[in-house]
């Protein structure tokens, strides 16, 4: 197993229990987990997510997950 | 028949005249920056009677096309001393649009100092003493204009940092709640109206679409394409409305490039309590008054603004924009929205541009004169000091540039002598060649890369990379120079860059409003002229391509946590006008 932490924000915030997107929340995955699988695991529809980060880099969903990544996953998004 | 306002405040009198031919396809930005080319003198000082400020609602403002509510005011800048073109949601574009006012130019200085009040309807306009209204801060001055003026007036105004003409005072303008919160903040145009002596502008006008269209049917069906482009893509449809512009601070804030402590970093630790999600999270909890999904103009399908409840579910600020958030937030170590909202709405009330002060302060900080976080201590420069413009508050007044120079900082994140919005350039690249090449100093909206760089709409270029950044930035600026001229928000071009039938439907309803033909070529070249007449403008002011640069530290400091710099070479920044 691996620990990571990761934060879900805007609306997909509901599909972690409590929503805590500042702080994150630390999981522990089997080796070899992706990005895909993961979100796979938590229930979040992956059509709603646009944008997935891995230690503040923009990633892919088939991103092999290592020790202390720390992932950020967004829907569509702007401002500015 | 439109036409074009001259308020001329030397003689104080009003004149009506016919819109010329040769600016009948310009709008918005295009018409400010046009006027403002042909008719002030590049080396004039920007608060002398030879300044002009134009106010300018878009070609499609006034119309029933979406989200089209924009406003353009445009003057040489007394912050960078450049043109400028500051651009503005809230009521009051619409009315002038309605009115059949293309342009309203104001003109020339009174012989003797004092304020006066410009009221326009579609009887006539005319000139009246502010008398008593002169100080007052801008709720306090909308209340009594709609006691006055009516309820519903547009209502365009300065603070008391505008009458003492500082830098970075902003023209305020109304929404339909009358908060005077939607600003032409940047770049000090609050100077240039207080220098010529007028303290507000009020539209006494009732009707909101009624801008002529030569051709309606066509126009209706452009318009229905719209529309739907706009509601069919998520970040206009539902991303705005439910977490307003500061679901940004969240993302920017995990892609490490959300600049915290007057730049020092690319994460703030408390960037979360400040985001679009717990301003929603607000909203719900305290409820009253408080609102998602506000539209900031009629005819807005967008709705991206807000109202922040205080603790009682009274208005503390409308809106709390994302720059904001992080300007008073992030950028000087503030975590505490209530403290956020409250630096908002003095900004709002003096009359200050809230990136411009969010940036003074974290400079302030960085000198050590007040320590990060301290929101008390910024509550009091700005409510104290700059409100009564004291010496430190006239500093503060000055903008970031003028405060790091007075207090010897080398940390001073300007271009152009305009402080750097939300998003560090080490980190997100393309909005860096934005910030030094623009017209406009450091300026987001200008060509706003971070669309690619970091939110993947209209495609991806790694932020983190120099390869790909400037034609970004430059394809991105002659865009935005059309929409800017076009009134149509700029949250429009979401889904103008990602859905292929949105744009043409732009370029028909100019075709239909304006009776001619109008390509998306015509569109492109229509922008592209607009950067080059206030590049010559520019230029003639003294502007060379020296200034065209991020800086110094930007080049050598790394940010955390990607401990990068900026590294886009300058040749690279020098190819961006080769068009």
């Amino acid at each position: 197993m691996i620990r990571i932490s990761i934060r879900l924000f805007a609306t997909l915030q509901r599909y972690l229990r409590p929503p805590a997107p500042g702080e994150g929340t630390a999981l522990e995955v089997p080796e070899g987990t992706t990005v895909d699988g993961l979100l796979r695991t938590l229930g979040v529809p992956l059509e709603q997510v646009k944008i997935v980060m891995v230690n503040g880099i923009h990633a892919e969903m088939e991103y092999v997950l290592r020790e202390a990544d720390r992932v950020g996953v967004f829907p569509p998004v702007a401002g500015g | 028949m439109e036409k074009l306002l001259r308020v001329n405040m030397s003689d104080l009198e009003v004149r009506s005249e016919e819109l010329p031919d040769e600016y009948s396809l310009l709008g918005g930005r295009a018409m400010t920056s046009t006027i403002v080319a042909a008719e002030v003198p590049p080396t004039a000082h920007a608060l002398s009677e030879r300044n002009k400020l134009v106010f300018a609602p878009g070609i499609l403002t006034g119309t029933t096309a979406p989200s089209s509510g924009r406003l353009s005011v445009g003057a040489k800048s007394p912050l960078t001393g450049t043109i400028k073109e500051s651009n503005a949601g809230g009521i009051s574009a619409q009315k002038l649009a309605s009115l059949g006012i293309r342009a309203l130019v104001v003109e020339g200085q009174p012989a003797e100092k004092g304020f006066y009040v410009l009221v326009v309807s579609a009887e006539g306009a005319k000139l009246e003493p502010a008398g008593a209204l002169a100080g007052l801060g801008c709720y306090e001055l909308n209340t009594r204009l709609w006691e006055k003026y009516g309820t519903g007036a547009g209502i365009m105004c300065i603070g008391p940092a505008g009458e003492a003409g500082m830098p970075n005072a902003g023209v305020s303008t109304n929404d339909r709640e009358n908060h005077p919160g939607r600003y032409a903040g940047r770049g000090g145009l609050g100077a240039v109206m207080g220098s010529k002596g007028l303290k507000a502008i009020v539209l006494v006008c009732d009707k909101t679409f009624e801008a002529p269209v030569a051709d309606k049917e066509s126009f209706k069906e452009a318009q229905k394409l719209l529309s739907k482009a706009i509601l069919e893509h998520p970040v206009t449809a539902q991303a705005l409305p439910a977490f307003g512009t500061a679901v940004l601070i969240n993302i920017l804030n995990e892609a490490g490039g959300l600049p915290t402590n007057n730049f020092s970093s690319g994460r703030f630790d408390d960037a979360a309590k400040t985001g679009g999600e717990a301003m929603a999270e607000l909203c719900k909890t305290r409820g009253g008054k408080g609102k998602m999904g506000h539209g900031c103009h009629p005819g807005c399908i967008i709705r991206c603004s807000n109202i922040i409840p205080d603790e009682k579910g009274e208005v503390a600020c409308a809106p709390l924009e994302y720059e904001s958030s992080w300007a008073l937030g992030a950028n000087c170590g503030i975590g505490v929205l209530d403290t956020i909202a409250r630096l908002n709405y003095l900004c709002n009330d003096v009359g200050l541009d809230t990136i411009e002060t969010g940036v003074t302060i974290g400079v302030l900080m960085e000198a050590g004169l007040l320590p990060f976080g301290d929101g008390d201590g910024a509550i009091a420069l700005l409510d104290k000091e700059v409100r009564n413009a004291t010496p430190l508050g006239r500093i503060v007044g000055a903008g970031a540039e003028v405060t790091g120079r007075v207090f010897g900082v080398v940390r001073v994140p300007t271009v152009k002598g305009q402080g750097m919005p939300a998003y560090d350039p080490r980190a997100v690249k393309g909005i860096g060649v934005t910030y030094a090449t623009s017209t406009m100093g450091a300026d987001h909206t200008a060509g706003y890369s971070v669309t690619s760089n970091i939110l993947k709409v209209g495609g991806f270029v790694d932020p983190l990379k120099a390869e790909g950044q400037v034609d970004l930035a430059r394809n991105l600026q002659i865009a935005t120079a059309f929409v800017d001229a076009s009134g149509l928000c700029l949250f429009t071009a979401f889904p103008l860059l990602d859905i292929d039938y949105a744009l043409p439907a732009v370029a028909d309803m100019y075709a239909a409003r304006l009776g001619r033909p109008y390509t998306v070529a015509d569109a492109i070249e229509a922008g592209k002229e607009v950067l080059r007449k206030e590049r010559k403008f520019n230029e003639a002011a003294g502007f060379t391509k020296a200034h065209d640069r991020l800086p110094d530290f930007m080049k050598y400091e790394k940010l955390a946590p990607h401990d990068v710099v900026f590294d886009v070479t300058d040749e690279e920044l020098d190819s961006v006008y080769n068009f």
